[in-house]
């Protein structure tokens, strides 16, 4: 293994980039779908390889233990998108909803998409991972306006608009950090690299660090869908295809809070620069407030599930925020349960409006009735979602208000509240959706059940049982994140 | 010496933050266009400005980049788009010029206020570039906001990023590789754009965001 030439993390990324070129090629949906199988699995193998033999960072790709849960849970839920995808495009195939040219340009590019989430998650230079965000970030809107119906026009365009406004921001941030460098590490390509940045940071211009903090949040809190910067989110969520809603949801998000945290490590380590906790706090909490009350008044069903995600990417935000090892930990668990069970929300939703024909909420009724697989998998995906016992949510949940209770109650207080409003407002649709006379289709369905229930039992066993070698591990992050 | 090379590029950064206000007030299409070229020549020279007195080669490319590619391609082919679609006639700004222009103002007074304290270490040069270079993206957001013909958006998001180059050309010996990227993620932006453009062409009869806006996604 050593003399190898090729390590895993350039397979990670080759895997994608090569997948993505081949399927723009071959024509054939059943072989693309399954080559795409194909190709994530590859890549989540590879991922996992890092595991074994983590290479060691270089100038421009580092792999420590924070971004290998990243890497590994996004590897892992491209890989089961992927899945649940091959069912779902053919039925798209068949209501002509895509053509066979467009769907070969949608599987192509999946793939650049995985390529740039996953660039963006191993790259240890900051301009690096600006670029794979804003890769991923086109590719995304290309997706999301792939029906070309009006309102998936718009949703792109709005998408498209909102999101280079807060890559740009995120730019001019990554720009002053480098300025902040430069009078300490030298100029050139070190003033760049995280891991040289995080060792020195001490001694960077805490004035300029502050600045650049302020517009890589706002940047970056774009693409994570914070609150006075969400209004993409519901639109690319609910226009695109549902695999997208999937990794956007369970995915993208994270990869952008991801580039946050990396750089409130860099201004925890300044001792005299402000301390970004509070701003993330704030920023979470009212994301989760905001989110938890407009999930009320949904009627479109993957809109209601967009809303959610604001909600818990908030909880996230905010866990991380607040900071400190409980806190950093349940921030940590929270994101990995979210991920999971969202995008299994999200394949059983895809399925859903495939055979209703609808994503009205109120054209939906007594799915437990017409369709008991896909009913029931819903409820448990929202009965998770909305954080009840025993499931992984509920956990992660408890810990973000035990831990803030201690420190601070009356923040607690908003938290609980917040966490309320978003159960009442899911409960009372999941209700309506899942029982009571049955409505519309009643066909049955051609879906592959297993993505979904493989996300789900996985959420159910970290809610009863968590391994002690994984709390160790989150632990160990929990520690370095601050 | 030190004074001179100092006042021009001063003037160019700053040439380019008053031609981000004449680009506010343009409510013909084309007019617009030709002053987002001027913006682009500006730009092209005050990067290649900072080539020479920073003795650094790789900024001439961005700048040649700027030159060729935003100065030239960009505003005729969007020029061909707009005489394409007819649409060279409409005037269209949602906010008044004056409150624009007031609007403008006060955000380049706070970009020059927030960069001229949070830097005051910095040598002053890359200080003054800075703030100009908010400038410029503030004014840029501020066009994005205050229009409603897709254009005009792009060319706002296009002038925001001029800025972004500026700020990148300032900061001394920022890896190459950061700016290849920036031009190239702007091409790659255009060719976004540009599908966009042409789909919402096939669909539409104007490429009016106002139009657009009025699908919401949720259908009360």
């Amino acid at each position: 293994m050593m003399a190898l030439p090729i390590n895993a993390v350039a397979l990670v990324l080759l895997i994608p980039a090569a997948a993505a070129a081949l399927l723009a090629l071959l024509p054939g949906y059943r072989l693309s779908a399954r080559l795409n199988v194909l190709a994530s699995f590859s890549t989540l193998i590879a991922a996992l390889s890092l595991f074994v033999e983590k290479p060691d960072a270089n100038s421009y790709f580092l792999v420590d233990d924070l971004n290998i849960v990243f890497i590994v849970l996004n590897t892992f839920v491209g890989f089961t998108t992927s899945v649940f995808s091959a069912s779902y495009i053919a039925h798209e195939l068949e209501t002509g909803r895509l053509t066979p040219t467009y769907l070969r340009f949608y599987h192509a590019m999946y793939q650049v998409m995985m390529f740039g989430m996953n660039l963006a998650l191993l790259a240890n230079n900051i301009g690096l991972m600006w670029v794979a965000i804003e890769l991923a970030t086109l590719t995304t809107v290309l997706m999301v306006g792939i029906y070309r119906t009006h309102e998936a026009l718009e949703a792109a365009w709005k998408y498209f608009i909102l999101g280079s406004v807060g890559i740009a921001l995120a730019l001019f941030g990554t720009i002053l950090v480098y300025m902040a460098a430069r009078p300490v590490v030298g100029e050139g390509l070190y003033g760049m690299v995280w891991t040289i940045l995080i060792d020195q940071v001490a001694a960077f211009d805490p004035a300029l660090l502050n600045v650049a903090f302020i517009f890589l949040l706002l940047g970056y809190g774009t693409k994570v869908g914070l609150a006075p910067l969400h209004a993409w989110l519901p639109d690319a969520h609910a226009e695109g295809p549902t695999p997208i809603s999937a990794v956007l949801s369970g995915l993208l998000l994270n990869v952008a809070l991801y580039a946050v945290l990396r750089f409130k490590m860099l201004l925890a380590a300044n001792a005299e620069a402000i301390t970004p906790g509070p701003l993330m706090a704030l920023m979470g909490l009212t994301s989760l407030v905001f989110a938890g009350f407009m999930l009320y008044r949904r009627r479109d069903i993957k809109r209601l599930f967009a809303y959610s995600s604001i909600e818990h990417m908030g909880i996230i935000t905010f866990a991380f925020g607040m900071g400190g090892p409980l806190a950093n930990f349940a921030g940590l668990l929270h994101m990995t349960m979210h991920s999971l069970t969202k995008s299994a929300i999200f394949f059983a939703v895809g399925h859903i409006s495939q055979v209703k024909g609808t994503q009205k909420i109120s054209d939906i009724r007594g799915l437990t009735e017409t369709h008991p697989v896909l009913g029931w998998g819903l409820v448990l995906g929202v009965v998770a979602i909305a954080g009840m016992p025993p499931l992984g949510i509920f956990m992660s949940e408890f810990l973000v208000v035990s831990s803030t209770f201690a420190r601070e109650p009356l923040l607690a207080l908003v938290l609980v509240m917040g966490l309320l409003v978003a159960f009442g407002a899911l409960m009372l649709r999941v209700h309506g959706l899942a029982f009571g006379a049955p409505t519309g289709s009643t066909a049955p369905v051609e879906a592959s059940y297993l993505p979904m229930f493989c996300h789900l039992s996985l959420v159910l066993a970290a809610g009863v049982y968590l391994p002690p070698a994984l709390v160790t591990w989150f632990q160990h992050i929990a520690r370095l994140l601050g | 010496m030190e004074g001179l090379v100092f006042d021009i590029a001063h003037l160019l950064a700053g040439s380019l933050v008053l031609v981000s206000f004449m680009m506010l007030y343009q409510d013909r299409l084309y007019a617009l266009l030709n002053v987002f070229a001027f913006h682009a020549v500006v730009l092209s020279l005050s990067v290649a400005w900072q080539a020479y007195i920073q003795d650094a080669p790789h900024l001439y490319v961005t700048a040649l980049i700027a030159l060729i590619f935003k100065a030239i391609i960009i505003p005729l082919s969007l020029h061909r788009i707009i005489a394409r679609l007819g649409i060279h006639r409409e005037i269209e700004t949602v906010v008044g010029v004056v409150p624009t222009m007031l609007a403008g103002m006060g955000l380049v007074a706070l970009s020059l206020v927030v960069m001229l304290r949070a830097t005051a270490e910095a040598d002053p040069l890359a200080r003054e570039d800075l703030a100009f270079a908010l400038s410029v993206l503030l004014l840029g957001l501020l066009m994005m906001v205050t229009r409603r013909n897709a254009v005009s958006q792009v060319v706002g998001f296009m002038s925001l990023e001029n800025g972004l180059i500026l700020a990148a050309a300032g900061a001394k010996g920022m890896p190459l590789v950061v700016e290849i990227s920036v031009a190239f993620s702007v091409l790659i932006a255009f060719i976004v754009i540009g599908i966009f453009l042409f789909r919402i062409r096939e669909r539409f009869d104007t490429v009016d965001v106002q139009t657009l806006d009025r699908f919401r996604g949720e259908k009360r």
